[in-house]
């Protein structure tokens, strides 16, 4: 085999963490790798040492045949090495266009900046991954999609030898992931070497020659990926089978209306929209990256401003301004943005997780670490977020791990009504069975619950009813009787046909 | 599962470690400074290693002090405040005005020039916090307005003169030196950083202060105001500059129009050596004491060495750049430890 890539007995170690040990792996020149694991198995620490953000403590890595050290991210540019982090990392500030070529800004005399240059340039490189918007727009505007397509957009402008994504789909719908998939044999067609890291285990057959699975640090195994199937995958991962992936629960009896959503206006510019879920009721919400679906949990929460619209809590009108009165009122909101909106990253998995009720854990203002500590460290444990103990920085742990904790923290408030935007975004296929087991069991105890995904099988998996967004409008709803994943896409796309 | 559980991950630093080194980096740091100036003025500077220089230190830090807790409020949350320094000018001349009013008894006109003080103090921080909040405008630019405000109301009140001749009893307590080793003033000042520690740690509000200066929309989205914690802050920074009006009676006994005047660059420096972020969520009080009394100790060393007045400033800037470089550098072994 003609390796591009070699790794001879690579260790990394965290204070609290062995990341990797022994790792020894080599990658065919050419061949779209897959790496599969749990969430912390050391998946993305791997690739951070390839990017230069981490030194491995032991072991070689070889590129080419030659002794590779990278010291800067800059350093594995130079030498042709991609990568798309799994933690989103634009410039909120600057514009899409500066952000895909922050690194190659089109010039004219004097150092200036060439605008023109630059826009038409960027809006190449976004039609080529599907983005269809304006390349003037800043980040910050942006979804959590939309800025992992920009960040697969920017990768791609550059010529590499070796292409790492981490998790690029966690977020993306069926189109997007369509369109990235072509551009992944396209590149593989051109000779490009592809890692390829992901936690929806069915896509990975599509584009995968190989794969290798990760446990706590350690290699289990690199096999072909032809010939084996999910079951196997998941074997290796966690060690067990999983039954029923979803475990819908047909006998929760549906109770009244739990929240209602009457004629809800973001803007002049958007329709208005309704909708309702019912005490025990899971109500998905399906639609494509861009369709409006977040901004309307956003607007229905109080997170944005909203036009108009009434919304009414177990038939009771509510005046929803901010998100404390949404909260008071007794709706959550999970949103899809971990880093920039879900978590305080810096701060301890405990502190983020009782922030949503203080005063559970407080008396007459003052706090009882105790109670605190017991109440985090049972919802760890519920939730099997891996950390080295509940005073662990949030910032430190794996991507998976961080969107348990976000999921932790409105467990922890206990309200009526969930809204959830990606909850299982990053989540391993093991822990993602729990947090189903979760939903359910809220379910039964007669939440309600809205859940957006982007992932229609899970949502098919998990409703008793699937809204369908489009273009910033409802355009349908679907009964789980008439589920069909064809049906849910064509609604989907319904406002984009039309002329 | 037998399987999952022959691979287990061994702990090369347990929590127990992890938290005692961050114990080391974080606070034990500052201090480790402060004794390795102490010792090395100790063994070069005649006079430096007397207790009547400890005293003379003691005196000199308190009004620092006072003015460096609520600070550290501030820049925890993510602000910063630059008209403590005029605010207290402002409140020295109310406290002193109160004060020096016959017709009151003199306990009462204590008591009421306090209340004033505090009062004043903490209006002056409500009003930046509270515009700073409301119109999204930075601190940086309000609290500059304030300085000047509060410098110009300061002397309406004074009518631009000194106020002298306050109660004798007064000026005995601020004189007083409690078990000779112990002066009142620096006595107050404690108190506050104590009130300060216990507020920060252990209560909900302090939770809060560092959770808005980690991230302020992941505080807002979790069902909180963030902007009440934003301007609580300020408040509390204009109250300890009204206590810090009275110390400075105590201290000087006059109340003037122009006292104070620069005090807000040594507040600021005391929390920023004394390990608090200025980006706001990470740092601690207790440290903010300790950054105090560094620079402090460093200009009295610098004296007694026989530093000219005009390279005692250099070393001092000096040190503070010091301080946020090593902030910096703290911060990256910070996450390695967590
Ligand atoms: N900077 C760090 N400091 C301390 N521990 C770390 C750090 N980075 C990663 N870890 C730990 O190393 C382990 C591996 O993390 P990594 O991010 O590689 O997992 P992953 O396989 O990518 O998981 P996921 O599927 O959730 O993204 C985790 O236990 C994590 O907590
Ligand atoms: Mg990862």
């Amino acid at each position: 085999m003609d390796a591009i890539l070699s790794l001879e007995g690579v260790g990394k170690t965290f204070p609290g963490a062995i990341a990797l040990s022994e790792v020894s792996l080599s990658i065919a020149r050419g061949e779209t790798h897959i790496i599969l694991g749990e969430n912390g198995a050391g998946k993305s620490t791997l690739i951070k040492l390839l990017a230069g953000i981490y030194q491995p403590d032991s072991g070689l890595i070889a590129f080419n045949g030659q002794p590779y050290r990278p010291k800067t991210p800059h350093d594995a540019q130079q030498s042709g090495i991609r990568v798309v982090h799994q933690e989103l990392n634009l410039l909120p500030y600057l514009s899409i266009a500066e952000n895909l070529m922050l690194e190659n800004l089109p010039r004219r005399a004097f150092g200036i900046v060439d605008r023109k240059a630059l826009n038409s340039r960027a809006l190449v490189l976004l039609k080529e991954v599907g983005l269809d918007i304006d390349p003037r727009i800043r980040v910050e505007a942006l979804g959590v999609a939309q800025m992992q397509l920009v960040e697969i957009a920017k990768a791609l402008s550059y010529d590499s030898k070796l292409l790492v994504l981490d998790e690029p789909t966690a977020t993306l719908t069926p189109p997007e992931i369509e369109r990235l998939f072509s551009i992944i044999k396209r590149l593989k067609a051109k000779g490009v070497t592809i890692i390829y890291i992901s936690h929806r285990l069915h896509e990975v057959f599509e584009i995968g020659d190989r794969v290798t699975i990760l446990r706590n640090g350690r290699l289990v195994a690199t096999r072909d990926l032809h010939g084996l199937t999910v079951p196997d995958l998941v074997r290796m991962m966690i060690g067990r089978d999983i039954a029923d992936e979803y475990g819908f629960d047909a006998s929760i009896v549906l109770g009244k209306v739990a929240l209602s959503v009457a004629n809800l206006k973001r803007d002049v510019s958007t329709p208005d929209i309704s909708f309702a879920v019912r005490h025990g009721e899971i109500l998905g919400v399906a639609g494509l990256v861009g369709s409006g679906r977040t901004e309307a949990m956003r607007a229905l929460f109080g997170a944005d401003p909203k036009l108009d619209g009434v919304v009414e809590i177990d038939g009771k009108p509510v005046a929803i301004a901010a998100p404390k009165d949404a909260v008071r009122h007794g709706l959550s909101l999970l949103t899809e943005d971990r880093k920039g909106q879900g978590l305080l990253l810096d701060m301890a998995v405990d502190k983020n997780i009782t922030i949503t009720d203080l005063s559970k854990i407080s008396r007459n203002g003052l706090l009882n670490r105790k109670t605190e500590a017991a109440a985090a460290n049972d919802l760890v444990g519920q939730l099997r977020v891996k950390a080295s103990s509940i005073e662990q920085a949030v910032r430190n742990l794996s991507g998976g791990n961080q969107q348990k904790v976000v999921l932790a923290k409105w467990l922890f408030r206990g309200t009526s009504t969930l809204i959830l935007d990606e909850p299982t975004r990053g989540v391993d296929i093991g822990a993602r069975r729990e947090i189903y087991q979760l939903l359910w069991m809220l379910a039964a105890r007669q939440k309600g619950i809205i859940m957006v995904s982007s992932d229609l099988p899970e949502l098919m998996g998990m409703c008793h009813r699937i809204i369908v967004f489009s273009k910033n409008k409802i355009v349908g709803e679907v009964p789980r009787s008439d589920f069909d994943q064809e049906r849910i896409l064509s609604l989907a796309y319904q406002e984009y046909v039309r002329p | 599962m037998s399987e999952t559980s022959e691979i287990a991950v061994a702990a090369p630093v347990s929590p127990g470690r992890a938290k005692f080194l961050r114990f080391l980096v974080r606070d034990a740091g500052v201090l480790l400074a402060l004794v390795l100036i102490m010792l090395f003025f100790s063994a070069t500077a005649p006079y430096f290693a007397t207790s009547g220089n400890a005293l003379k230190i003691f005196v000199q830090i308190a009004i620092n002090t006072v003015l460096a807790a609520g600070m550290t409020f501030v820049i925890l949350t993510g602000g910063i405040d630059l008209s403590v320094g005029s605010v207290l000018a402002l409140c020295t001349v109310v406290g002193a005005t109160v004060m020096i009013n016959e017709s009151l008894s003199p306990a009462a006109a204590i008591t009421l020039a306090l209340l004033a003080c505090m009062a004043t103090g903490a209006v002056c921080g409500f009003l930046n916090g509270w515009i700073s909040t409301r119109w999204k405008i930075p601190s940086f630019i309000v609290t500059l307005g304030m300085l000047n405000m509060a410098a110009g109301a300061a002397r309406v009140v004074s009518d631009n003169s000194t106020i002298t001749g306050l109660p004798q009893s007064f000026v005995d307590f601020g004189n007083l030196i409690i078990g000779g080793f112990l002066p009142s003033i620096f006595l107050v000042a404690v108190l506050v950083i104590a009130a300060g520690w216990f507020v920060l740690r252990f209560t909900v509000f302090g939770r809060m202060i560092f959770a808005v200066g980690t991230n302020d929309e992941a505080v807002r989205l979790s069902g909180h105001n963030p902007d009440f914690y934003k301007v609580a802050a300020f408040t509390i920074s204009g109250l300890t500059a009204g206590i810090a009006a009275m110390v400075y009676l105590l201290r000087l006994n006059i109340g003037s129009p122009i006292a104070g005047v620069g005090y807000e660059l040594n507040a600021i420096a005391a929390v920023i050596i004394g390990g608090t972020s200025l980006s706001g969520g990470k740092g601690s009080i207790i440290g903010t004491l300790v950054g105090a009394c560094i620079l402090q100790v460093l200009s009295t060393g610098l004296q007694l060495l026989g530093v000219g007045d005009n390279f005692k400033p250099i070393v001092i800037g000096l040190v503070i750049v010091l301080a946020v470089i090593l902030d910096a550098y703290r911060e990256r072994l910070l996450r390695r430890i967590r």
